[in-house]
């Protein structure tokens, strides 16, 4: 599944990310690489962006670059 | 290279909020000296300290996630490392997310760096059931590692033995990274041609430079085309292979394999038994459960309305008696001149230059370092960053980016900042439009030094609702900021926008040292700015004001009048308007009174008469001295000149002033020109005068619209 389309208290683990360059390496050294357990914590007053939990920190990223971030989700449990 | 006689040199590196500053401040107190990275305007602070008996100079890096060369700061770090050559390099790492930040542990490991593993905040992560094995992460990884709670120092003694230690030793230089049969491969046949051909032989280690080079890494493929050519292209052609060669086989990019292999070293470290994870259930500690609240949809943007009207409350209402005292104070010491010195030009430079100059804008000192300081325990709590998250897609609808909101806050995004260093910020930004965007609005914050202006024209006029004006001052600011952003990315500036990725660190309690330190800091920066460029420019304004004095024919023509009506009954009223007459027609003939009645046919339209135009005019040498110039245009204007009496009363009983008129001005002095440093720093960094100008004149047609168009509004409706 794509990362823009989890909800608020779906968890995952990064399948893949599908971009280089800066965006691909500032993408990683923030520790989102593939094998990664993610948890969507919440989203922003105005829904972008989106903010993760992800090894014991928080996150933030655009919805724009959640695009390119492919979670292999478990059955779906949180709340929408 | 051991140096353990002299001064042992540290330099310490790591993620920001991992911890880096506390340990700063906590070895080197208040012995610290902040300036600036040689040619980039990246922040260097730098302390000595004796530990032991030995003297050991630290250097406090700019927090990183990575050492790429796309961002300055990475950069700067980088190159301090290379080509200051520190003793040791303390890699500060947050103990309850080892992952990413021994990422950065791995790239020190790569670049060759003496290094020493600081495990910071182990309370936390044991909270958090993350037990470290330090003992098996130091064997794991060939560096020194030392537990630390840099908070409340425990750890510090036993870092600094250790520093002291890896000094005497020669450092392990063998990373022990693999990047995959592909790179490995390609690496070794870049790093022989490397070393033979000596490329950047006495900077980098050679393996170093070949990673980089696969990397693409600009900085590096640079400095290689620089000193070979030849060598340098049959490097790149090598590393473009492997690229189609990935891009073919792996669908993924080098540095991307490069970075997940770093990972795939990381994880193989942790999973070898350093970390045992004993309560993984536990997520939802006290960060989670404020921020719930903090950016909930609707709580948070209120909350964040609330946190910043309180903040001017707080600025205004608790500095309210210190600036008082200030007032008191040079009211006093103009008082003393007066009586003390003979009558004359000095006496009068003494008390409407330096007097009424540097004590108009020290006696705001008080509000700032309130300010400062409410800024500080925004900052350091880590309330700023949730400002950024909930302001992100407000920012990125104008055309900006996330990482915008520093510039705009340093700026006076919350008002008091300085478009300088605001202005500078904006090289954190990568997209070069963006970053363009932001230097050329940022100026339209409520700057520290615009803040005594505001204050005084505002406590003049509507002195009932002090904090409410200043408030909507600063909502203003941002609307007309952001919207011209959005303007100019849709014309000049246009392009797409870069994505951006950051980091919500958790809630912290601030430390008081830490509040004071940067409260300090900051206040002291503007003092000294206040104490050396704005005495000079007030004397010389004094001077302009001053001179040419009135001809001689003229001066004679007073003394006649005055000899006319010393018989007289009401002789004192009548020579004072003499006095009074005398002034006026001697500032209207000095050099400033010149230009300011040139410019008044053009000014009038926005309700501004000649000696406001003066306080304009010196206002683009910078915004503080519009408030010491129009100190000194009143002062040198009215008859009893020798006294220090409030500038507020004088300009509420003024005939010229109104609250039209008044917020007219106020518009105006919000947007008009930067001052002339913000222009040189704005030149430098857009890297062009023809943005400088730009800034000039674009930012003082739009004001001077603005401020006829509320002028002349605002007497249609018989307001004023």
């Amino acid at each position: 599944m794509n990362l823009r389309k989890m909800h608020t208290g779906q968890s995952g683990i990064i399948a893949s990310v599908k971009i280089g360059g800066s965006l691909g390496l500032r993408i990683r050294e923030m520790g989102l690489v593939p094998g990664t357990e993610i948890t969507v914590t919440g989203r922003a007053p105005l829904y972008d962006p989106v903010k993760l939990r992800i090894n014991g920190q928080t996150l933030t990223l655009r919805n724009s670059e959640a695009d390119y971030i492919e979670v292999e989700t478990e059955p779906a449990q949180g709340k929408a | 290279m051991s140096k353990t006689v002299q001064t042992i040199h540290i330099a310490l590196a790591g993620n920001p909020n991992a911890g880096k500053t506390t340990l700063f401040n906590s070895l080197t107190g208040a012995r610290q000296h902040v300036g600036n990275y040689p040619g980039v305007t990246v922040e260097k602070k730098e302390g000595v300290f004796f530990h032991e008996e030995q003297e050991i100079k630290v250097v406090d890096l700019p927090g990183t996630y990575s050492l790429t060369a796309y961002s300055v700061e990475e950069l700067v770090a980088r190159d301090y490392l290379v080509n200051e050559q520190p003793d040791v390099v303390v890699n500060i790492v947050d103990a309850s997310n080892l992952e990413r930040n021994l990422y950065l542990s791995c790239q020190f490991l790569e670049l060759g760096v003496p290094l020493v593993i600081a495990l910071n905040m182990i309370d936390v992560a044991e909270k958090r059931g993350i037990l470290v094995d330090t003992k098996k992460l130091s064997e794991l990884t060939g560096v020194p590692v030392v537990p630390l709670i840099a908070r409340s120092g425990k750890g510090i003694p036993e870092l600094l033995q250790t520093v002291q230690k890896v000094c005497q030793t020669a450092p392990p230089c063998q990373t022990l990274i693999r990047y995959g049969a592909d790179i490995d491969e390609a690496l070794r046949e870049l790093v022989p041609m490397i070393e033979q051909h000596k490329l950047l032989g006495n900077t980098y280690p050679a393996s170093w430079t070949a990673l980089k080079i696969l990397e693409n890494d600009e900085q590096i493929v640079a400095k290689v085309m620089l000193e070979d050519m030849t060598v340098g292209q049959q490097l790149i052609d090598r590393s473009a292979a492997l690229a189609r060669h990935l891009q073919d086989t792996l669908d993924a990019y080098p540095e991307t394999v490069i970075a997940d292999h770093r990972y795939g070293f990381v994880r193989s470290i942790l999973r070898q038994g350093e970390v045992t994870q004993i309560t993984e259930q536990d997520r939802l500690y006290a960060s989670d459960q404020i921020d719930k609240v903090v950016t909930n949809r609707v709580v948070g943007p209120l909350l964040m309305a609330a946190v910043l009207l309180g903040l001017y409350s707080f600025t205004f209402n608790w500095s309210g008696i210190f600036v008082d005292w200030l007032g008191l104070f040079f009211e006093l010491l103009g008082n003393v001149t007066e009586f003390l010195l003979p009558d004359g030009p000095i006496k009068s430079m003494i008390i409407s230059g330096v007097i009424d100059g540097v004590g108009g804008v020290l006696g705001f000192v008080p509000i700032i370092m309130f300010m400062f300081f409410g800024i500080a325990v925004l900052e350091d709590s880590g309330y700023l960053a949730r400002v950024a998250f909930m302001m992100d897609r407000i920012f990125h609808f104008f055309g900006l980016h996330g990482s915008s909101v520093m510039p705009f806050i340093i700026s006076g995004g919350i008002a008091g900042g300085c478009a300088v260093p605001g202005v500078l910020a904006a090289r954190t930004l990568r997209s070069p439009k963006e970053r363009m965007a932001t230097l050329l609005t940022v100026p339209f914050m409520n700057c520290g030094a615009k803040f005594p202006v505001l204050t005084l024209i505002i406590a003049a006029f509507f002195p009932n609702h002090q904090a409410m004006y200043m408030f909507l001052a600063t909502l203003v600011a941002w609307l007309v900021a952001l919207l011209t952003a959005k303007f100019l990315r849709m014309t000049l500036l246009k392009g797409e926008s870069t994505p951006f990725v950051m980091e919500l660190p958790p809630y912290r309690l601030p430390t008081l040292k830490g509040l004071f330190i940067h409260t300090w800091e900051r206040t002291w920066q503007y003092i000294k700015k206040a104490g050396t460029v704005i005495l000079g420019i007030s004397i010389l304004l004094w001077a302009m004001m001053t001179y040419p004095g009135l001809p001689s024919e003229k001066v004679a023509a007073f003394e006649t009048m005055r000899q006319q009506v010393i018989a007289s009954a009401d002789a004192p009223s009548k020579l004072l308007r003499i006095d009074q007459l005398e002034a006026k027609a001697g500032l209207r003939h000095s050099i400033a009174g010149r230009i300011g009645i040139a410019l008044e046919p053009i000014s009038r339209f926005a309700g501004f008469d000649w000696r406001t135009n003066i306080a304009l005019v010196g206002g683009f040498a910078a915004k503080e001295v519009i408030v010491s110039t129009l100190g000194t245009a009143y002062s040198l204007g009215e008859a009893d000149q020798e006294k220090t009496t409030s500038l507020k009363d004088r300009l509420s009983q003024d005939k010229h002033w109104n609250p039209i008129a008044a917020l007219a001005f106020l518009f105006f002095i919000m947007f008009y020109s930067p001052c002339l440093v913000t222009v040189v720093a704005i030149a430098k960094e857009a890297g062009s005068w023809k943005w400088a100008f730009f800034s000039m004149g674009f930012n003082t047609i739009f004001a001077f619209t603005m401020a006829v168009g509320i002028f002349q509004l605002g007497n249609l409706l018989g307001i004023g």
